[in-house]
């Protein structure tokens, strides 16, 4: 067991597969010298060369493309885009290819990928490094779309997503890169993507959140349990696409309400989803409409004032005290 | 000094082997077997008939919208004679004499303009990709596919094609860029058959060729007569030989011309005089490689009436196997993932439910 933190976790996935399964590369980017702008690929480079850790040039569509016709030649290729905002110069390749090819070809060529890129706001970074694109790409079917939210669900799930026989988009929140570090057992491990888990019990009140904010919800369930005699259960989602419908219903229907936390836009965002697959199966349970804590309907604001738009653990006690006087 | 000129160790050629007039520059005529020699006739024959055919099926709406190739088949069945079957072959949507070449069935091709997935189902022995719909974005995978080719040290190449229209798109040049900073064994074929729809090649670049922008990533470039098969098979066994011994990339741009219309639903008319296109039509591709055979010996009147009933039934029995494919209307869930989600499945099994009922009510 060792005490890491997200970047050393996620470095830890890469160097465990890139030993174990020499199909896996490494590219994009300032990967290979400069050991990424966030150094998750450090030792790469040193350790298992150019052919397999590759500084690509600065082009994001071909990073993606790149990607996409080394898994056609056997290859597991892991894309590192520099920041979500600059994903979008990459989009028509991820749309129009990456998730497509299985279905083009009736499954002859699929693109076993993952294109990874940091996550969301809060590190005081100027525009475009604090978007939080993620429905954008959960809207694309044929990708998986992945958000951990710790050191040791980064690691499991990066794992799994090498592994995963179809394009996963990888987002790594940024805020939670070194924000703290936990247990991270020696053996490899996985996780199923497309499966959330419980991060808190509770019986009064679902809290369902991905991603960095998962910190601020457990932090808001606390002082609902202290302060405010609320028992509030704290989902952590994972993976946004496919989204685990039976676990956010099966709490609900034991707690009766529910509140949607993420920071990303509120019009279509991912919590919209939420919300639609509660009313599908929980309808009757509800003893209160469901509330949404998210990021508004702007662009970010830029980082003097970012942690206005991004939630805080007062927005999501205020939200749930007033679902729990409804 | 202040200024220098700067020599930059690149050259240019421009290549054409059989001239429109039926000139034959003997020194760089390529050896191609005589049996080959016919293959290649028949199957740039099919080529044209298949075209001629799916218009008519699409004036009579049996197929969707089509896109002919009419004028443009020496370049890709030159393209494709010159791979081997384990290199890869990367179309974008004007390349039929080549994918009839690799062997993709010819009902399986009007699946594809049928409206059916099951037109892009890849021939089990050969490393092709199907049609690409959006311009340009294929060159970028197909440098990908060329990256692993090298990283796997196996000498294989990959081969793609883009327009002179997709030249315009970043992604042309990514994939380029990225090729030549690599080393790839990448050999892109610019189709230039100078209309993008209704943009004039003038209009999509200032260059004076297309082939120069090789210079520009450090690359070979050379421009061919993409009307002439023959220099065609010339430029790509240059191109796949350096390519195979670790020479890198080569741009080739192939000069041609869309005879007919960018799809059925536009027409050209609009755009372009008919003295343009009557200008084009003495270099049509079919009738000068039919004459070479014909002086080799190769070709009689009676081989080319066999010829002609042969390709004749090969279509009426594709159109008959089209026509008659049958399908499962919620297949298309199936290939959305390695394994179906849950959503996927409940989304399936609604839909099911549904077709179900209005099929019992009928």
């Amino acid at each position: 067991m060792a005490q890491l933190t997200m970047v050393k976790a996620l470095n830890l996935a890469l160097t465990e597969l890139m030993h174990a399964d020499s199909r896996v590369l490494v590219l994009g980017q300032d990967v290979g010298q400069d050991e990424g702008v966030f150094r998750v690929t450090e030792g790469l480079l040193q350790t298992f060369g150019p052919d397999r850790c590759i500084d690509t040039p600065l082009a994001e569509a071909a990073i993606v493309g790149a990607g996409i016709g080394l898994s056609f030649t056997g290859y597991l290729p892991v894309c590192e885009l520099q920041f979500d905002g600059f994903s979008f110069q990459a989009f028509h390749q991820t749309e129009n290819h990456a998730r497509r090819f299985r279905n083009r070809t009736r499954g002859r060529y699929t693109c076993p990928m993952v294109i990874r890129m940091p996550y969301g706001g809060g590190i005081r970074a100027i525009e475009h490094h604090s978007e939080a694109p993620e429905a954008t790409y959960a809207h694309l079917a044929g990708l998986k779309v992945v958000i951990p939210s710790g050191p040791r669900n980064a690691r499991a799930l990066l794992r799994s997503a090498i592994l995963d026989p179809d394009p996963v988009i990888f987002f790594e929140p940024k805020a939670a890169y070194r924000a703290f570090r936990e247990e991270v057992p020696d053996e490899p491990e996985t996780m199923p993507i497309g499966k959330g888990v419980v991060a808190r019990e509770g019986r009064d009140v679902t809290l369902i959140t991905y991603g960095a904010l998962v910190r601020p919800t457990l932090e808001a369930a606390e002082e609902l349990a202290d302060e405010h005699e609320v028992d509030a259960e704290v989902l952590d989602m994972l993976s946004v696409s496919p989204l685990d419908g039976e676990l956010i219903n099966a709490s609900v229907q034991k707690t009766g309400r529910a509140v949607v936390v993420h920071e990303s836009p509120r019009h279509c965002g991912v919590g919209a989803e939420i919300v639609a697959r509660i009313v599908e199966k929980s309808l009757l349970y509800l003893e209160a409409p469901v509330k949404r804590v998210t990021g508004f309907d702007t662009i970010i604001p830029y980082f003097a004032n970012e942690l206005t738009y991004i939630p805080s653990a007062g927005r999501v006690v205020q939200a749930t005290l007033e679902t729990m006087k409804f | 000094m202040p200024r220098e000129t700067i020599s930059i160790p690149q050259k240019l050629e421009s290549l054409s082997v059989l001239a429109p007039d039926g000139k034959l520059d003997t020194d760089l005529e390529p050896h191609i077997p005589d049996d080959d020699l016919r293959r290649l006739y028949r199957c740039m024959l099919t080529a044209r008939r298949l075209d001629e055919r799916c218009l008519m099926l699409q004036r009579q709406g049996r197929i969707g919208t089509f896109g002919p190739s009419k004028g443009q088949e020496a370049t890709p069945l030159g393209v494709a004679y010159t791979l081997n079957p384990d290199d890869w072959h990367v179309p974008t949507f004007r390349e039929t004499a080549g994918q009839l070449w690799r062997g993709w069935p010819i009902d399986t091709m009007m699946l594809f303009w049928g409206g059916h997935e099951a037109g892009n189902a890849v021939p089990g022995n050969v490393n092709d990709l199907p049609t690409a719909v959006p311009i340009a974005s294929q060159c970028q995978y197909a440098m990908g596919i060329s990256w692993g080719l090298k990283l796997k040290g196996n000498q294989q190449v990959c081969a793609v094609y883009c327009g002179d229209g997709g030249t315009s798109e970043g992604d042309f040049h990514e994939a380029l860029n990225l090729a030549g900073v690599q080393n790839l064994p990448l050999i892109m074929v610019v189709q230039n058959n100078h209309w993008a729809i209704s943009i004039p090649r003038s209009a999509q670049t200032r260059s004076q060729t297309i082939a120069q922008k090789a210079v520009a990533y450090g690359i070979d470039g050379v421009q061919v007569d993409g009307n002439d098969i023959l220099a065609v098979i010339v430029a790509l066994r240059e191109a796949i030989e350096k390519a195979r011994t670790g020479g890198g990339p080569t741009l080739i741009e192939a000069v041609t011309y869309r005879l007919s219309m960018h799809t059925t639903a536009d027409d050209p008319k609009k755009y372009r005089t008919d003295e343009e296109v009557s200008e084009w039509e003495p270099r049509d591709p079919l009738p000068r490689f039919q004459r070479y055979l014909q002086r080799k010996k190769l070709l009689d009147e009676q081989l080319e009436q066999e010829l002609d009933a042969e390709i004749k039934a090969e279509l009426d029995e594709a159109v008959r196997k089209y026509e008659a494919y049958k399908f499962d209307p919620t297949d298309f869930f199936n290939h959305m993932y390695a394994e179906l989600t849950p959503e996927l499945r409940e989304q399936m099994q609604e839909l099911r439910a549904y077709l179900g009922q209005i099929q019992s009510a009928d």
